[in-house]
């Protein structure tokens, strides 16, 4: 048992690939036999990885899901923001800018557009749920943007931490939900083409979900949804302490 | 040479990432400003010019599509590392908030994406609507 924990351990990347390689595996069996190819197997595979990830964090207090447990520290370096970022950089290759140009003024109409909506929504339901302090108003709704943008805009207002938390639980739901979600509605929403993918990479923002939830759709979309994705924190971060905190306070 | 390929990629990736870094301190935000999309921008830039043909053909090309088809199961990998028990220990506040979000951003997916889409696309439109 401890020889295997040293060689996992010493060999944490590389046990990472083994895993995930035989989750897709079985998930691709999965999609092939029981769905019958009707849910995508990356949809799977992400789905499972999100499971595990809740048992992780129950089984080990740690706030990184699997890669808490000693044996699969190696997926939080594999699933980590400098592996993904490379990644996705990677699948802009063969992009053409044409596409890009196509759909410029939409995408960046739906980065505003995402950030305000996912905002006002996320402060609506804070002050359903009886809040009226502006400050904590603000950054429950900049949580409903993501989970970088609630905590961010909260340090910056100087909320209390629980509140803080309360944005990023708001943060991290938005984003499982459009993992899991994005591959069920992408036919009524009509996310199939490069274009419509610019404009829900900036409605959604959330990279991981909108990462995640294009490639269980159809991977060409990626690198389109993503470009857009990436700017939508920034731009929340940049709204929310200032003139989306401005609002707030002066109609409460 | 396979590592031209993964060097333009780095490369890109790193000056997408600085440039990023410059426009938050500018805008006065604690976020890195669109870095990966800046970097995207770059190796979309570099495989369509004449100057790095030579880093983006051939051998070198399967560089960068290896790490371009590594993207699902990274992504697999983030999956597994969410905080997953922080999300639902955020009770029911955070679940309307997030769930309401992603309704209504869905919603405008349809909406947004037939700004300035030029008449002659009408096909898609049909097909989206």
């Amino acid at each position: 048992m401890e020889i295997l924990e040293t060689v996992f351990v010493r060999n944490s990347l590389v046990v990472a690939f083994a895993v995930v390689g035989v989750t897709i595996w079985f998930s691709y069996l999965i999609a092939d036999k029981l769905t019958n190819g009707r849910i995508h197997g990356s949809a799977i595979a992400i789905a499972l990885g999100l499971l595990a990830a809740y048992f992780g964090g129950k089984a080990t207090g740690g706030s990184t899901g699997v890669a808490d447990l000693t044996l699969l520290g190696g997926i939080g370096l594999m699933g980590g923001g400098m592996m993904r970022d490379f990644a996705i950089v990677a699948t802009a290759f063969g992009v053409k800018l044409s596409e890009l140009k196509k759909a410029g003024i939409a995408g960046v109409i739906s980065i505003f557009a995402g950030v305000i909506v996912s905002f006002v929504i996320g402060a609506a339901v804070a002050v359903v749920y009886g809040y009226t302090d502006p400050v904590a108003i603000t950054t429950i709704g900049a949580g409903a943007v993501t989970y970088i943008v609630g905590p961010v805009t909260g340090s910056a207002l100087g909320a209390s931490s629980d509140v803080i938390a309360l944005s990023v639980a708001a943060g991290l739901i938005k984003s499982i939900l459009v993992m899991i979600g994005t591959p069920m509605i992408a036919k009524t929403i009509g996310l199939n083409n490069p274009q419509s993918a610019m404009v829900f990479g900036g409605l959604m923002g959330t990279t991981s979900g909108v990462a995640a939830g294009l490639a269980a759709t159809d991977p060409k979309l990626v690198p389109y949804g993503a470009m857009t994705a990436t700017f939508y924190t920034g731009v929340g971060c940049l709204l929310g302490p200032s003139i989306l905190f401005i609002i707030v306070d002066a109609i409460m | 040479m396979i590592v031209y390929g993964v060097a333009l990629l780095s490369a890109c990736l790193i000056l997408g990432m600085l440039i990023g870094e410059v426009l938050g301190i500018a805008l006065g935000v604690q976020a890195n400003v669109g870095g990966v999309g800046i970097a995207m921008l770059f190796l979309v830039l570099a495989s369509n010019s004449e100057k790095f043909k030579s880093m983006v053909d051939g051998v070198s090309g399967t560089g960068i599509q290896f790490w371009s088809a590594m993207y699902i199961p990274i992504v697999v990998a983030m999956a597994a590392r969410q905080n997953v028990v922080a999300a639902f220990e955020g009770g029911m506040l955070a679940v309307w908030a997030g769930v309401l979000a992603v309704t209504a951003s869905f919603a405008l997916v349809p909406v947004i994406s037939r700004i300035g889409r030029p008449k002659a696309d009408t096909d898609q439109n049909e097909e989206s609507s």
